[in-house]
């Protein structure tokens, strides 16, 4: 943790160190293929193949790569200049979708599931929210929804201990949906402005699982039809194109309102959520960038797609 | 989600001609279609470039085998170079040296490492009479080796006990010592996730390398895992080395594109699959199976393989000289049912056949096109004297009734089936003029829909 504390600095220092492998890669490549040279039919498929090794997927890197083509075909580019035009195509592709988590703390409590695949960082995820919300002055409560996975009740209430959050927890196997309800309603009656529901990791294809998400959802609303106000799904910025197949179920079945992109720290890119945003166009409300309490930011289109382009904000 | 391999090539190789032999042409248009595939099912870039060059020479003059479309053969030369390349053995763990072996498990963040190395605990304890001791390096994520301890118990596999704020080194010594006194077999040393350009922490983990001598080192990797498995793969073998690969999720619907990635870029074995959230869900690797899953499409393949083991050659050359001729009769009609029935069935020859959409599927069950239909017109075929079979056109009114009699049918059902047969029979003259391996393809599917000799 404390090492985690030590590098604690602007959003965007820290999001481009972690990014830093991962572009520099990218940027290498990219002045490679245009030092001195026309834009021409070769450079235009190095350059899509740069693209597709961020995940960017076939059809976005073919697509972004045709744009480029229209402008500059057959003309002499400096690296710099391609890489700009490139980050302003990522950046207003990703603009519309890059939305900070909104708390309505009128609702007393803003109930905030959040969903996902194994071992993709919900409950780090909610460490870190706890985290940051507690700072702006939130009075958050846990609900330690993963009553499967061993010790994760542990893990959860380490984490409300770091933050001061209250956890509300039951034996390891209890019905989630049950203590969600029990949550909310310890919320209410403490007056708590919001409830951070974590639930046990699913596979999307898992069909019961995924039925026994949508029962958590049902009984929530029992008590607030409105609830949850926010379903979040946490993508491992690892995942590759399998993220599509990913949100689209999670968002048919329980309705996803936003993403939280977790490990962008390492040297997966998380080009799929380029894919993403066109797809499904649901707000990407925060990235996570390293395993302390610190490092979770919100997205910001621009310094992502400059970032990953290797250019300075 | 994705079209699959087999669709792609369905409409590339709809617009070629039929040949008998896979000319460079065919096989640079497939290729295109392959590349995309494989980038789509999460293969790494450079191993894709590398794969598709190696399958391009396999496929050049490949000679298509009859009733196969040149886009099948493409699929089973793909297949079967990645089935080679993903590793043809099946290679387990090692456990030959003098005990206790060593497991030490690396990977990211979130792959799967405590819930393998219970998964593995529990079957060397179990299936391989092992006496296991498991041990958590992870003094990181909270809770971590408290997760291993109740997985230990649910797998009735001893763990190391807890000794709060001890670093991963001393850990893995105690354990190795514990180990050695208390005669185990096997110690399995559970690390924690880490960032593969994280300095620190690879150091770390190969500090406890270096103080364990692991005689396994696997690196437990995540199915779903797009163009970064390269990259992650290829400094967990640079900076700690492996021995092996676990794929973690292949119960998902990921197309695991990153077994084949991480397999090329360290050479190293895929020696076992996680399958699910149960501890007994730990399977060995089939290279078929996931060469299979990458690609969409094991069917294609199987439908190759059958039709080569099942389609007697004399039979078909006999159809083929007779369709030459223009001529196909009843006999020949009812041999191409015979040999459908041979192949699976007509559900399962339907499931495998390449152009077939879901929408056509579920209009083909609605119109109860199904095997016993075949059998029924079997019944019908052989009910008729060898005269009608050679001749349809004697079939009239009294003829029918008759038939139908005989094979318990009706007369409505022969109708069906003779105007079946026509359309059949004009599909065949129209393909007389493709040459006689075209015709041979044609063959097979040429009594499908949309011919629309099918009752609607």
């Amino acid at each position: 943790m404390s090492e985690a504390e030590e590098k604690r600095g602007g959003w965007f220092s820290r999001l481009k160190a972690g990014l830093t492998r991962s572009s520099s890669k990218l940027s290498d490549g990219i002045t490679g293929i245009f030092t001195k040279r026309k834009l021409d039919d070769a450079a235009l498929e190095e350059l899509e193949d740069l693209l597709i090794t961020s995940d960017l997927g076939v059809t976005t890197a073919a697509r972004l790569t045709a744009n480029l083509a229209k402008t500059r075909f057959n003309k002499d580019v400096d690296p710099t200049e391609v890489r700009e035009a490139l980050a302003d195509d990522l950046a207003g592709l990703l603009e519309p979708v890059a939305k900070p988590l909104t708390i309505d703390p009128a609702r007393k409590p803003h109930i905030v599931l959040v969903v996902g695949v194994n071992g993709s960082g919900k409950t780090t995820t909610i460490g870190k929210l706890a985290t940051n919300l507690t700072r702006q002055g939130y009075s958050v409560l846990l609900a330690a929804g993963d009553t499967f996975r061993a010790a994760a009740i542990d893990q959860l209430k380490i984490w409300g201990e770091r933050t001061g959050c209250e956890v509300i927890a039951k034996a390891p196997g209890a019905d989630s949906a049950g203590l969600a309800f029990e949550a909310i309603e310890t919320a209410r009656a403490q007056n708590n402005d919001l409830v951070l529901i974590d639930t046990a990791g699913r596979l999307h294809n898992k069909s019961d699982l995924m039925a026994e998400l949508q029962k958590i959802l049902r009984v929530i609303k029992k008590l607030d039809p409105d609830a949850p106000h926010d379903v979040l799904l946490v993508l491992d910025a690892t995942t590759g194109q399998n993220a599509i197949s990913q949100l689209g179920t999670f968002k048919e079945l329980v309705a996803v309102t936003g993403l939280v992109v977790t490990k962008l720290d390492g040297s997966a890119r998380g080009g799929v959520l380029l894919a993403l945003a066109e797809k499904f166009e649901l707000p990407v409300h925060a990235i996570g960038v390293g395993e302390g309490a610190e490092d979770m930011r919100p997205f910001k289109a621009r310094d992502f797609a400059r970032s990953l382009m290797g250019l300075d904000s | 989600m994705f079209e699959s391999l087999q669709e792609r090539l369905g409409d590339v190789f709809d617009k070629l001609r039929r040949r008998g032999a896979l000319s460079e042409e065919d096989v640079s248009a497939a290729l295109r279609e392959v590349r995309v595939a494989l980038l789509e099912a999460d293969v790494a870039l450079p191993v894709v470039k590398d794969f598709v060059e190696g399958v391009r020479e396999k496929a050049l003059g490949q000679e298509i085998l009859r009733s196969v479309t040149p886009g099948q053969m493409v699929v089973k030369v793909v297949n079967d170079h990645l089935i080679e390349t993903l590793g043809s053995e099946h290679s387990a763990l090692n456990l030959t040296t003098t005990p206790p072996t060593v497991i030490m498990l690396v990977g990211l963040q979130g792959s799967g490492k405590t819930t393998s190395c219970a998964k593995i605990a529990l079957r060397l304890s179990g299936k391989e009479k092992q006496k296991v001791l498991m041990a958590s390096l992870d003094v990181r994520r909270p809770a971590a080796q408290e997760q291993l301890r109740v997985l230990g118990e649910q797998a009735l596999v001893k763990t190391l006990n807890i000794v709060p704020g001890e670093k991963p080194v001393a850990i893995a010594k105690r354990a190795l010592q514990s180990g050695a006194l208390e005669g185990y077999d096997v110690v399995m040393l559970d690390t924690a996730g880490r960032l593969a350009i994280d300095e620190e922490l690879m150091a770390e983990v190969a500090a406890v390398r270096d103080a364990t001598k692991p005689h396994e080192t696997l690196l437990v990797a995540d199915a779903m895992t797009g163009q970064d498995a390269v990259n992650v793969a290829s400094a967990f073998k640079e900076k700690v080395g492996l021995t092996g690969i676990m794929l973690t999720r292949v119960d998902g619907d990921a197309r695991g594109g990153a077994a084949l990635s991480m397999r090329a870029v360290t050479g190293c074995p895929i020696k076992l699959l996680g399958s699910g959230e149960k501890l007994d869900a730990l399977e060995d690797f089939h290279p078929d199976r996931i060469a299979s899953r990458i690609l969409g499409m094991g069917d294609v393949v199987s439908l190759v393989e059958k039709a080569a083991e099942t389609i007697e050659a004399e039979d078909a050359e006999k159809l083929a000289k007779k369709m030459q001729k223009g001529k196909f009769d009843l006999d020949d009609l009812a041999s191409q049912l015979k040999q459908m029935q041979k192949m699976g069935g007509l559900s399962s020859l339907m499931n495998m056949l390449p152009g077939m959409n879901k929408a056509q599927m579920a209009k083909m069950q609605n119109a109860k096109l199904d095997d016993s239909m075949v059998k029924r017109q079997l019944a019908m075929l052989s009910s008729m004297t060898p005269g009608e079979r050679a001749k349809p056109e004697l079939i009239k009114a009294s003829r029918k009734i008759r038939i139908a009699g005989g094979s318990g049918t009706t007369v409505q059902e022969i109708n069906k089936l003779l105007k079946q047969y026509q359309e059949a029979n004009r599909m065949m003259k129209k393909v007389k003029k493709m040459g006689k391996k075209g015709m041979m393809r044609q063959g097979l599917s040429g009594l499908m829909p949309p011919g629309g000799g099918f009752p609607q």
